[in-house]
């Protein structure tokens, strides 16, 4: 049964692997909204903020992976959306092939699309002025943070994805997520924001993610924020891996 | 399994949802190798009776066995006895008609899938439109698509769920064919339907669902003897081009019947 968990679930992968290289669109669509912040705050508004670092490139990079990840997920849930609406899904939940698989299937395509989606960013963030000079184990920390960040997420995709009534429904959940680190360190320092403000900012998860991206890429010692930042990762994607099993054992018994 | 075991077999179904009573005490048996329709209105409750048996939807209460398999407590032993095909085509718009068979295949890990997809695809006269994705389609070549990607791993049952509403008369000839070759090869076929024509046509047996339950089951002949013996009505007959064809040139052997057009007394 594990071997054909496994098995079934790289087959369904393909399938959706295959969707988004017959529609690379998903992937240029997720990674020009970030793209155009970074030109919009790099080149428009940059000049007149003040993060006390040289560049203003570097600062801002790790605030625009997380919003590439945020975009990136709302294609999840518009992808299983269409597939619940097609009736395709209840024709894999009628064969004999474990039921999470198809659930797997889509979230690991998500992982893919997004890490495609942030190596763009990256390169386009280098173009502009992005630098960071640590090596591989600081990259591949970072890279681990945004997967677990990734999988959060995705797994809040699935969500509205199955239970949405409509297109808009299954993919405009992620307006508010685009929008969090608006309120969050990801542009500017949070000691310049009004008190209730700069508490909000301060002590939700995006603050804690985007310091810790910030500091691996620095080269600086992670403090609190790394566990932090892992913590509600974690708890993110526990809670939302319920819901959305939960959304899913009451639309397929 | 004795060889005499249904392919499906209901006992007092019972589905709400919510307040709304959908099935109330349904009871129903096919026989192997049968085609079987079940006739109702739009919100009748066949489709829930599909979901139920493919194992989508649990009951209420009641049971339900296919191919001799309880749908709740042996739901995967179900699920690798049937196939389902749902009311919409279930078949993926961005792949191309053969990705579609070889998904399936795969997932019922047959081997050489790319072999099983070419001879469905041959079968179903849809090997020119192999290569194409399936969004150029038309309803159609859809729907036999979908029957096609069902029969992988050749299911002891399937159920087709209104197979053919939306289709034009040619292609719902195309579908109907198919079904009778898959009830001659031994394959248990559910099908609803809402038209009454459809049912007349393919089916073995005939169950009418209404407001909740069977309230009619019978062969085509035993559901005609319900109603009153027919009665002889005369028509009037015009003579059609050949007949008259056929008498001027003399080469009938009777004289032709004289048409007067009068109602016979």
């Amino acid at each position: 049964m594990t071997t054909h968990c496994i098995g079934d679930t790289t087959v369904l992968l393909g399938r959706s692997l295959r969707h988004i290289s017959r529609s690379p669109d998903t992937i240029v669509t997720t990674a020009i909204m970030p793209i155009a912040f970074m030109l919009l705050f790099v080149y428009v508004l940059g000049g007149a903020i003040q993060t006390g670092t040289d560049s203003y490139p570097t600062y801002l990079l790790p605030g625009i992976l997380v919003i590439t990840v945020a975009s990136g997920i709302s294609y999840t849930a518009y992808r299983i959306f269409l597939d619940v609406q097609s009736g395709i899904f209840e024709r894999f939940q009628s064969m004999p092939i474990p039921r999470s698989s198809v659930l797997w299937a889509h979230v690991l395509t998500s992982l893919v699309a997004n890490l495609i989606s942030l190596v763009v960013v990256v390169l386009v963030a280098l173009a502009m002025g992005f630098r960071s000079s640590v090596g591989v184990l600081a990259w591949l920390a970072v890279a681990a943070v945004l997967v677990l960040f990734t999988l959060a997420l995705t797994w809040l995709a699935v969500i509205p994805g199955l239970t949405a009534k409509t297109i808009d429904g299954a993919s405009a959940f992620a307006y508010p997520l685009i929008l969090l680190p608006f309120i969050s360190s990801a542009f500017v320092p949070t000691d310049t924001m009004p008190g209730p403000v700069r508490a909000f900012a301060e002590h939700q998860p995006v603050t804690s993610i985007v310091n810790t991206i910030r500091e691996l890429l620095a080269g600086q010692p992670v403090g609190a924020d790394i566990w932090l930042a892992l913590v509600w990762c974690a708890g993110v994607l526990a809670v939302a891996y319920a819901l959305a099993m939960g959304a899913y054992h009451r639309k397929f018994a | 399994m004795k060889e005499s075991a249904p392919a499906i077999e209901i006992r007092g179904l019972v589905k709400s949802f919510g307040d709304n009573r959908v099935l109330t005490g349904l009871d129903l048996t096919v026989t192997e190798g049968s085609i079987f329709a079940l006739l109702g209105s739009n919100g009748a409750g066949k489709t829930t009776v599909v979901k139920i048996l493919s194992t989508l939807l649990k009951a209420d209460g009641g049971t339900a066995t296919v191919n001799g398999f309880d749908v709740v407590t042996q739901a995967a032993k179900v699920r690798e006895s049937i196939s389902l095909t749902g009311q919409f085509a279930a078949v993926d718009e961005i792949l191309s008609g053969r990705e579609n068979l070889v998904l399936v295949a795969r997932l019922r890990h047959l081997g050489s899938p790319g072999m099983i997809a070419d001879e469905l695809l041959a079968r179903f006269s849809l090997t020119d439109a192999g290569g194409r994705r399936v969004a150029t389609y038309s309803g159609g070549m859809r729907r036999r698509l979908d029957i096609a990607m069902s029969l992988i791993g050749s299911p002891r049952v399937i159920f087709l769920d209104e197979p053919t509403t939306g289709l034009d008369p040619e292609a719902r000839l195309e579908v109907w064919r198919a079904v009778k070759a898959l009830a001659d090869s031994g394959t248990t076929v559910l099908l609803t339907t809402q038209q009454l024509e459809e049912a007349e046509h393919l089916a073995d047996r005939i169950a009418i669902l209404h407001e909740h339950r069977i309230i009619v089951n019978g062969t085509l002949a035993e559901l005609k003897q319900l109603l009153p013996p027919a009665e002889v009505e005369y028509v009037v007959k015009q003579p059609t081009l050949e007949d008259v064809f056929l008498a001027v040139v003399g080469r009938t052997q009777q004289p032709p019947p004289v048409r007067t057009g009068e109602e016979p007394r």
